[in-house]
């Protein structure tokens, strides 16, 4: 049964891959990219389980950890065009 | 008997958990704009993701192992919101328009 969830989460990940190759629009491919990683969570946890070595959890919980700092910042780098200055007027008011 | 019973929740859970997971991944490619597909991601973050840990926290018993699912299971239920406001708030900026009619009438 563990094989049929492993099963699943492949088939999930697959589709949001299709999505994230044709996506119209960059967003569409930062959702789809996105649930591709969370999916990867539940992959590394159930197939720690599938192989009977359960000690795959903290990989799995890093890798959300660091799913959810990348998909920030590519959204932040997509909304200013600049991960550092979110604000450059007053950059260079305080720099006068 | 509480054994047997307790192993065939934690089936139903992963079994449940991998349904809602392809019904996501089906409403991703197939539904209109982006906005509408927020919704499908939503469904396997919290439907999904959440059935197959507790499926696996039953699988596991009282252990190290069930603290990490539910690390696992915590930090997903307060990432994924936060990830698509986030995105929506992207979007919009981005002058993505929500579609408000059907395509063709």
């Amino acid at each position: 049964m563990f094989v049929a969830a492993t099963t699943a989460i492949l088939v999930t990940m697959a589709l949001a891959l299709i999505r994230a190759l044709l996506g119209p629009t960059v967003y569409d491919r930062v959702l789809a990219v996105n649930m591709f990683g969370t999916k990867t969570v539940l992959l590394i946890a159930v197939f720690g389980f599938l192989t009977g070595r359960p000690d795959f959890l903290d990989i799995a919980l890093a890798y959300a950890l660091i799913n959810f700092i990348a998909i920030i910042a590519v959204l932040k780098f997509f909304e200013y065009g600049d991960l550092g200055q979110s604000r450059p007027s007053r950059a260079r008011r305080d720099r006068t | 008997m509480t054994m047997a019973a307790i192993d065939a929740l934690s089936w139903v859970c992963l079994v449940t958990g991998g349904f809602f997971g392809i019904v996501g991944g089906i409403g991703l490619l197939r539904f209109p704009d982006l906005f509408s597909r927020f919704h499908a991601a939503g469904v396997t973050d919290t439907l999904g993701a959440g059935l197959v840990l507790i499926g696996l926290m039953l699988q596991a018993g009282w252990s190290l192992i069930t603290i990490k699912l539910v690390l696992i299971l915590a930090f997903g239920l307060f990432t994924s919101p936060t990830a698509t406001h986030a995105l929506a708030k992207a979007a919009l900026r981005g002058k993505v328009k929500p579609l408000l009619r059907r395509k063709g009438t």
